[in-house]
């Protein structure tokens, strides 16, 4: 089962937990992804591209149910304005055994990071701007180009 | 050929929208043509838009392309920065 999301109303963890586990797999793993308190922003805006966002985080959670034979792969994207200590991003990944629901969980936030047309921007102050793209992302996305996962 | 053009982050901050029709000569055959018609035709916030092609990024008919590729017979068109989500 393939659940994608993309909303400006709160992440309900605990719900899309137990979506997670209710395929009968032995094993879920799950990455949670906050806004961070410590770096002095106060707002956090995602902006994205609305139909093509969903498009591609189904084709990354889709990736990971064909390689890890999942039973259940979930990517929760909040968008719009978000505070310090709110969800950004859940994840899940529910396979047979941990091995493979933690190397797709990783897979999953790895590859959305690269993969999905999402712009944030970071307010400081009074003064708002766009995220650059980090080189270790990309070079975090790309470790599972190579079959090696 | 109609054309859909889709902008966003601070690509539609520089054009000033986010979104509009066009409708480009024969010769514009890929997007780094379409990029090129552009920043020489629309104005001052498109070329500012897309001064810088290496940090400009686009998707046609909601997938993502190169620059090179082609936008014969496509019906949208979308130019953004890099994506930073996640």
């Amino acid at each position: 089962m393939i659940r994608i999301i993309v909303d400006p109303a709160p992440i309900d963890v605990g719900a899309e937990m137990l979506m997670a586990e209710g395929g009968g797999s032995g094993a879920v793993a799950t990455f949670t992804g906050l806004v961070r308190r410590d770096d002095g922003v106060s707002t956090l805006e995602l902006e994205h591209y609305p139909g093509a966002t969903e498009a591609a985080l189904h084709d990354v959670a889709r990736g990971a149910v064909d390689r890890w034979q999942l039973s259940a792969a979930t990517i929760v994207h909040r968008v719009g304005i978000m505070h310090p200590g709110e969800r950004i991003v859940f994840v899940a990944a529910a396979a047979p055994h941990r091995a493979a629901a933690l190397e797709a969980c990783a897979y999953l936030i790895d590859r959305l990071k690269t993969d999905a047309p999402f712009w944030k921007r970071e307010t400081r102050g009074d003064r708002p701007a766009w995220v650059e793209p980090r080189v270790t992302d990309d070079v975090a996305a790309a470790r599972w180009d190579d079959g090696a996962g | 050929m109609r054309l859909k053009l889709l902008y966003f982050a601070w690509v539609r901050e520089r054009i000033g929208r986010g979104e509009e029709d066009v409708d480009p000569p024969s010769t514009v055959a890929s997007v780094a043509d379409l990029v090129d018609w552009l920043a020489t035709t629309r104005g001052a916030g498109h070329a500012a838009a897309f001064v810088d092609r290496d940090r400009l990024r686009a998707a046609v008919d909601q997938r993502f392309v190169p620059l090179t590729a082609s936008i014969i017979g496509a019906r949208e068109v979308a130019l953004f920065p890099p994506v930073t989500g996640g």
